[in-house]
């Protein structure tokens, strides 16, 4: 146990100094001129303007923006792909009917839709939350739609012989085992709600730190820029970990290995 | 309760023939089972054995209801059966608990199925995990249990429902011989306590011969027919590794061998050829 905790310490310090390392070359290349200030900023002033962010409490408003946006399109997205998912895998003619058109609608590149989406919804948050929900609808469907296609065949036969009727194995085997599959795509989908807000405001709106980012870019203020990436790092880090605790709580009944597999 | 139906056989297979569509286009049909016919008295407990593959699953799956034959008529307490067959609990050979549920919860699922609120089933699943040795192993998840244990509870969750008819296809072969013996042991006392009636499948002639009122042996498959049926009149209760040591039973043992011994060697010959 004590070797193990040891070799955790050192493996964080390691990664510490890799990320002081990236910063120190960043700085010193930059500040010698190997690399133009102008394109590549410098870490003392990206760092220093996403701190007076914070401080002038300017970014608070827009990263709310952000992040409501993106939790609207998760749970919207999730949702919806779950109900769809759900019902096509247990009517076997409407998903024949409609496999080609899933497909296609998958296969196309989902970000040329916000144009479409600022003209139907305006250039508020409801246009962002549509982009996102079309990119987390699809690995949630496929994911729900794999889920209750795996449901054991014994698992289930056992279900109805103890009575179990039509509703009640959708709810107690159904549902479960899809929603483990759903877990395991929650890190991807909620990455892809994120995308999905901080595109939609890039391409256009008057709020959110996409917002923000294409401002500076217009400015040519390249350390903004970056400042905004930083941030936007930041709070996928953070939504990232939340699911995992949730995970950890729901999916209590999985054997451990499982889980770390799935991350 | 009308005075046919208490006459009636619990479990009636009559005349059941199962062929299966060929899974390419140009193998024929496979014919499983042929004009199978079998009876379980009320609190009997049969055992049914066969060489591998020869359709004993099959059967199990008829009696259940999961499985409708291509022709022949399964009757329960005397009236045909159609659908699911209510009155039957099924021990599956392979792991069939709730993954997402815990032992309590796993063996409460028929009675909360059935509309019994959640406190009172859970409250009964308690009592059961005690009688099949679990007390205590409420919480935990099947994969946190070991394969005996998981054993149990499935044992408990088809149990607790009161079934009339108890259909078992290979319930312990995945366990190690020394749980084995103390499951067949267990069973027994359960069953003795509150006699349904079993069907009990197994390779294991040992196994059939010290559990079971009368042992049936099937031929190999395709087309699998009863050809023998033998009545076990060991006393009980019994002790499933001291019967095996008994005169009656070692001469019991011989005469059904001599019968499944040239199944046995059928039946390898076919998988050997496919």
């Amino acid at each position: 146990m004590r070797r193990s905790s040891a070799h955790r310490v050192r493996l964080l310090v390691g990664r510490v100094l890799l990320l002081g390392g990236f910063f120190l070359v960043w700085h010193v290349l930059t500040q010698t001129g190997v690399l133009p200030r102008f394109f590549f900023g410098t870490p003392v002033t990206v760092l220093g303007n996403a701190a007076r962010w914070f401080t002038s409490g300017k970014i608070y408003r827009h990263l709310g923006i952000t992040l409501i946006e993106t939790v609207l399109a998760f749970g919207l997205g999730t949702a919806l792909g779950l109900v769809v998912g759900l019902w096509l895998a247990l009517a076997p003619t409407a998903s024949a009917l409609l496999e080609p058109y899933i497909k296609a609608a998958n296969a196309m590149p989902r970000v040329i839709l916000a144009p479409i989406f600022a003209v139907w919804f305006g250039l508020g948050i409801l246009s962002k939350v549509a982009l996102g929900v079309t990119l987390v609808f699809f690995i949630v469907f496929f994911n729900v739609y794999q889920g209750v296609k795996e449901v054991s065949p014994v698992v289930l036969a056992n279900a109805r012989m103890l009575g179990a009727s039509r509703r009640q194995l959708l709810r107690h085997v159904y549902l479960p085992s899809a929603t483990s599959w759903v877990f395991s795509s929650l890190h991807t989908s909620v990455g892809m709600a994120f995308v999905g807000a901080v595109v939609g405001e890039y391409l256009g709106s008057s709020a959110g730190v996409g917002y923000l980012i294409l401002q500076a870019e217009g400015a040519f203020d390249i350390n903004t820029v970056f400042a905004g990436i930083l941030v936007l790092t930041a709070f996928a880090l953070l939504l990232d970990s939340i699911v995992t605790l949730l995970e950890q709580r729901l999916l209590r009944w999985r054997p451990a290995e499982t889980i770390t597999e799935t991350r | 309760m009308s005075a046919s139906e208490a006459r009636a056989p619990a479990l009636a297979l009559e005349r059941i023939t199962c062929i299966f569509p060929a899974t390419d286009r140009i193998a024929p049909p496979y014919t499983a089972v042929r004009e199978l016919s079998l009876q379980v008295a009320p609190g009997e407990f049969v055992s049914i054995v066969g060489p591998t593959g020869c359709g004993k699953s099959t059967l199990l799956n008829v009696a259940a209801g999961l499985l409708a034959p291509s022709a022949g008529i399964v009757r329960v307490a005397g009236e045909p059966l159609r659908g699911l067959n209510r009155r039957a609990g099924y021990l599956f050979q392979a792991e069939a608990l709730l993954p997402w549920r815990s032992a309590r919860e796993n063996v409460a699922a028929g009675l909360q199925f059935r509309g019994i609120e959640r406190r009172h089933a859970l409250q009964r699943a308690d009592e059961w995990l005690g009688r099949v040795g679990l007390a205590g192993f409420g919480d935990h998840y099947p994969h946190q249990l070991s394969g005996g244990m998981r054993r149990r509870v499935a044992l408990a969750q088809t149990l607790i429902l009161d079934p009339a008819i108890v259909l078992m296809d290979e319930p312990f072969s995945a366990l190690d011989v020394q749980t084995r013996q103390l499951m067949e042991n267990e069973l027994l006392d359960l069953w003795s306590a509150d006699r349904k009636s079993v069907v009990f499948i197994t390779h294991d002639l040992e196994e059939a011969i010290s559990l079971s009122d009368r042992v049936v042996v099937l031929s190999a498959g395709p087309a699998t027919r009863a050809i023998g049926e033998f009545v076990i009149g060991l006393a009980r209760p019994r002790d499933v590794a001291e019967v095996r040591l008994t005169r009656g039973f070692l001469e019991l043992h011989r005469e059904i061998w001599e019968l499944l011994k040239a199944e046995v060697l059928k039946g390898h010959a076919q998988i050997q050829r496919a």
